[in-house]
């Protein structure tokens, strides 16, 4: 025993009154701020949904582009070349991301699987309109002009360290019981990682490839110089094609009241149909988790 | 199955000190002894699920068949078709019961259906679960009971017709009901395969194997077999002091 002079806790005050009264306080501010964070979503949402809901009509989804003072037209051409420039991302990016995380889940001490999360990781670091200028150079020059695929693959780029990092962190989730089961069956690694792990990730692997979708979607710099703009319904992928957010680019960069007011509209449909995309997602993922008995 | 000379290591620490032991056919072998002593690690050997651990390795022998698994011509998918292994806690695919079972079958290239329905129903019974589940094989492996997953890890492991069962502690996560059931089930499978399991419970040890090896670990921390013999001598009759004062509880 040292000869220092100890105190007996029981006989320190408790302070109750001002311990509750801290406690208020830090539960106030922290719940300031949580409501603050939501504030921006929210701002988005009302604004993009006040500015864009008054010109908001059947034909707007339908119609192309017409020149500007004549009344009507729409961005049906965008709406569509949008979905075939993601779908050839998503083509791209999501069968060669999920087999590079399976190879990454499955060696991650190797180099190469090393290599892989190091260089995914700078990749997702990268500006978008980079990916851009870089797909111009691999694919619309040697191509000799713009086309959806050159943006198909600009965003697929964007989109692949999305989707392999994600499928990567889901297939950790995975229990490690369940490989061992696998293999203990005699299964080889990759059919363990195909037939059992991945589909024991799936959820988490498709919100993955959603939020890829999510994100790549909204691109416009990268469009600037590949899928570049096409004021026609346009199916050929080897052609110019246009898409959501370089139309809102292209019209709110215009002088015109007329074109500023669709880039409103614009930018409310693709809001709302990259919301509604997640959203479905959510939905699909809930379903199957339950269906899979996980809950 | 014959174990011969068998040395474990863990970089470079000796986990498993010259094992040697023999798992007759249609017989159910213990390996009982306290925890850390590689009762599992042993196991683990067996099927070549050991070939995981990194940096590890292993030498001696382990015959099935009096082929050296480890061998070098040896596949080692083949190997671990032969010697199928239930693990501690049921850990039953996020799949439907009916594809619990029929994983390993599918693997082997069976797609008839005909076929996998008659090997799906054949391992169920065998695994006493079919009565329970025959008119829910669509419903997902995971809302079972933990004891029917068990079984149904069973099941899952019978349907590759496995010539040896390796058991790590299968019932240890389990109520004593459906520990009861698992124990009932190991003696009838004992009529057609040769079960190795390790456990922490020496009652059940006595009630089901017909041999026991008590591993300990020896005074440089690496497990090996005190002793081997028929479960009734062992815990009758143990020849070695060491055998004697853990089955006794005088452990330690």
């Amino acid at each position: 025993m040292s000869d220092r002079p100890t105190i007996s806790i029981r006989t320190v005050p408790s302070h109750l009154g001002r311990r509750r009264l801290v406690n208020t306080i830090m539960l106030g501010i922290t719940g300031a701020l949580a409501v603050a964070a939501v504030i921006p979503l929210v701002w988005i949402v009302a604004h993009v949904a006040a500015e864009g809901a008054r010109f908001i009509s059947p034909t707007f989804f339908t119609d192309v582009p017409k020149p500007v003072g004549v009344s009507g037209g729409g961005i049906g051409n965008a709406i569509v070349g949008s979905a075939i420039v993601v779908g050839i991302a998503c083509v791209i990016a999501v069968p060669v991301g999920i087999a590079a995380a399976i190879y990454s889940y499955d060696n991650a001490t190797r180099p190469l699987g090393i290599v892989i999360r190091f260089s995914t990781d700078v990749l997702s670091g990268i500006p978008s309109i980079i990916m851009g200028i870089f797909a111009y150079a691999v694919v619309v020059v040697p191509q000799g002009h713009f086309s959806a695929l050159s943006g198909g693959f600009a965003l697929a780029v964007i989109m692949l360290p999305i989707v392999l990092r994600t499928a990567e962190e889901m297939l950790n989730l995975v229990p490690r019981s369940l490989r061992e089961g696998a293999l203990a069956l005699g299964a080889p690694r990759w059919r363990t990682s195909l037939r059992v792990l991945l589909p024991a990730a799936m959820s988490g692997v498709v919100t993955g490839i959603m939020l890829g979708i999510s994100r790549v979607a909204g691109e416009a710099a990268p469009m600037i110089f590949t899928a570049f703009g096409n004021p026609f319904y346009a199916a050929d992928i080897t052609q110019p094609m246009a898409t959501l957010p370089h139309t809102i680019f292209v019209y709110a960069i215009s002088p015109y009241k007329d074109l500023h007011d669709k880039a409103w509209t614009t930018a409310l449909v693709l809001i709302v149909l990259v919301l509604g995309l997640n959203l479905a997602a959510r939905l699909f993922t809930r379903w199957r988790l339950k269906k899979m008995g996980w809950k | 199955m014959q174990v011969r000379g068998l040395n474990f290591y863990y970089g470079n620490v000796r986990a498993i000190t010259d094992v040697n032991l023999d798992v007759p056919e249609h017989r159910i072998v213990a390996i009982i002894g306290p925890s850390g002593c590689g009762k599992s690690t042993l196991l683990r050997t067996l099927n070549r699920m050991s070939d995981f651990v990194r940096r590890s390795r292993m030498d001696g022998e382990v015959l099935l068949d009096g082929e050296n698994i480890y061998g070098t011509t040896v596949d080692v998918v083949d190997v671990r078709r032969r010697v199928g292994m239930v693990f501690q806690r049921p850990n039953p695919f996020p799949k439907s019961i009916y594809e619990n079972v029929a994983f390993g079958p599918r693997m082997l290239g069976i797609r008839n259906r005909g076929d996998l329905d008659g090997i799906v129903e054949r391992s169920l019974r065998g695994a006493a679960l079919w009565n329970e589940v025959c008119d829910k094989l669509k419903e997902s492996g995971l809302a079972l009971s933990g004891g029917q997953q068990q079984r149904l890890c069973i099941a899952r492991a019978i349907a590759m017709e496995p010539e040896v069962i390796l058991m790590d502690e299968p019932a240890s996560a389990l109520d004593p009901v459906a520990t009861s059931k698992i124990e009932d089930l190991m003696r009838e499978l004992r009529e057609n395969y040769s079960i190795v399991i390790v456990t922490h419970n020496m009652q059940q040890a006595m009630r089901i194997s017909d041999e026991t090896a008590f591993m300990n670990v020896n005074n440089q921390r690496s497990g090996h077999i005190v002793e081997v013999g028929p479960t009734k001598r062992i815990f009758t009759d143990p020849q070695q002091k060491e055998t004697e004062d853990y089955i006794t509880g005088r452990f330690g």
